[in-house]
């Protein structure tokens, strides 16, 4: 009896407000200091590919949002019950199941952005940000600090690859989601950089802005 | 319990029933919507070969289509071929992507015939499929009644670099094939051959503008025109013929 008692105090004390200081932090934390992109340097390849033009990288972010929210809920509802050995392969059909789903009704109603991304969509699967915050916490916290977590770490990524994006048309294509932008404020003579819709240009815009960040920050590799 | 065989495998049955139950009924639900999708957008890209329909709303391009398009499957010597069961294939739904990996002979070849009026043809729409740098490119070459001059065509990719070869699908490249022809004085196809480098110097009726930069996807191209125009080539004739006569005729 009352080692019941006793637990039910331990509860009392655990339960926290909806945004506590440590969930605020487990939702701000990647945006900038422990970002996915800049300073874990995962999804690198992504952030290469679809960043060419703002449009398709908007649907990409909103994507990789959707899947990695779901999927960290997901395994944290039934991580109890996650085979330990098999726990790898569980993530991924999880994943797996869920970016289907985007890429379907992405078909379905929006299919000539389902013709840009073509296959990246696909590849979202393999985007080392979901299955590593699955694996290293998902599996390991409640649903909702799970949720927090998938949003920071998605959105840390998304405005990553936005960013990028943007430069990456603006430099690449002299426009801003297919508005010629410099001609619509009269520099229609407005020298576009084909180094911006390479790869090259994403490596170059991702290098700055780890400069910028880290310099700001006072981040040091160790 | 939990690191046993047994759980292991029932928690994965679990797992893959819920997940596959859940991918095909979506599929299920969304399968006809993708299927109006997929229809919109080949027309649109066969209307696209003859006229600017940039303007045009989905509903518009089916309802146009279904009035001043007509279509055809062929086999390789020009004849209107019929399924299995003795029904007319339906050309828009020939595969292209899956016909170019069989021997040419083989092939399905849909032929799309645009008419403004309803009777005559106008123009003769073929599409085509190739190999561009890293993946595939394909095309939809509208040529005029005469079978000869280019009205239009319209070239899709998939994997083409932004800026150089993915310029195929800019108008600024195909608005160059315009007026084009594919015969010569003898009657012998030639097709139409894309040059290297930009601003080439007097350009014969059969050649057009290079893309720099872009050479492979360039072969490409002309690769699959001319493979395809003469894939067509008994058909095109055929017809080629049907009206010369009629002009003689009249003469």
């Amino acid at each position: 009896m009352s080692e019941v008692k006793e637990k039910e105090v331990v509860k009392v004390k655990k339960s926290e407000a909806l945004f506590s200081k440590r969930r605020r932090n487990i939702l701000i934390d990647p945006l900038d200091d422990n970002n996915p992109v800049t300073i874990q340097v995962l999804g690198i390849c992504s952030a290469l590919a679809v960043t060419i033009k703002l449009e398709p990288t908007i649907v990409m972010s909103l994507s990789v949002v959707f899947v990695m929210i779901f999927s960290s809920l997901l395994t944290s509802l039934v991580r109890d019950y996650i085979p330990t050995r098999v726990r790898i392969i569980v993530q991924l059909a999880i994943i797996a199941s869920l970016v289907t789903l985007v890429s379907e009704f992405l078909k379905a109603f929006n299919y000539e952005m389902f013709k840009v991304l073509g296959a990246f969509v696909g590849l979202i699967i393999t985007n080392c940000i979901i299955l590593g915050r699955l694996e290293a916490y998902a599996m390991g916290n409640k649903p909702y600090d799970s949720v927090l977590d998938a949003l920071g770490s998605s959105v840390g990524y998304a405005w990553i690859i936005l960013a990028v994006a943007f430069f990456r048309e603006l430099l690449g294509s002299g426009s801003i989601l297919g508005y010629k932008v410099f001609e619509m404020i009269g520099w229609s003579s407005f020298p576009t950089n084909g180094l911006f819709v390479d790869s090259i240009g994403a490596f170059i815009i991702l290098g700055l802005i780890i400069w910028v960040q880290r310099s700001r920050n006072g981040y040091v590799e160790n | 319990m939990q690191q046993s065989n047994t759980y292991i495998i029932i928690f994965t049955l679990i797992m893959t029933i819920f997940f596959g139950t859940l991918l095909s009924f979506t599929r299920m639900q969304l399968g006809p919507i993708q299927k109006v999708q997929v229809e919109i957008d080949t027309k649109k890209k066969i209307l696209g070969a003859v006229m600017d329909i940039s303007s045009l709303s989905p509903d518009e391009i089916l309802s146009l289509y279904s009035k001043k398009m007509t279509s055809m499957v062929l086999d390789i010597s020009g004849n209107e071929v019929l399924s299995s069961d003795g029904k007319l294939l339906i050309a828009e739904e020939v595969n292209i992507q899956k016909n170019y990996k069989i021997y040419k002979d083989d092939r399905k070849y849909p032929v799309f015939m645009f008419s403004e009026d309803g009777n005559s043809v106008d123009y003769y729409i073929f599409p085509m499929f190739g190999n561009g740098l890293w993946d595939w490119i394909s095309g939809f070459v509208a040529l005029d009644k005469d079978l000869n001059k280019v009205i239009g065509v319209a070239f899709d990719h998939k994997a083409e670099t932004p800026g150089l070869g993915a310029r195929i699908s800019s108008d600024e490249i195909q608005d160059r094939y315009k007026g084009k022809e594919i015969f010569d004085i003898e009657g012998n196809l030639v097709s139409i051959k894309m040059l290297k480098k930009e601003k080439n110097p007097a350009l014969s009726i059969h050649e057009v503008d290079g893309m720099s930069g872009a050479t492979i996807t360039a072969n490409g191209l002309n690769d699959m025109m001319k493979n395809y125009l003469n894939c067509y080539l008994p058909f095109i004739l055929k017809n080629k013929k049907l009206d010369e006569t009629l002009i003689s005729y009249n003469e």
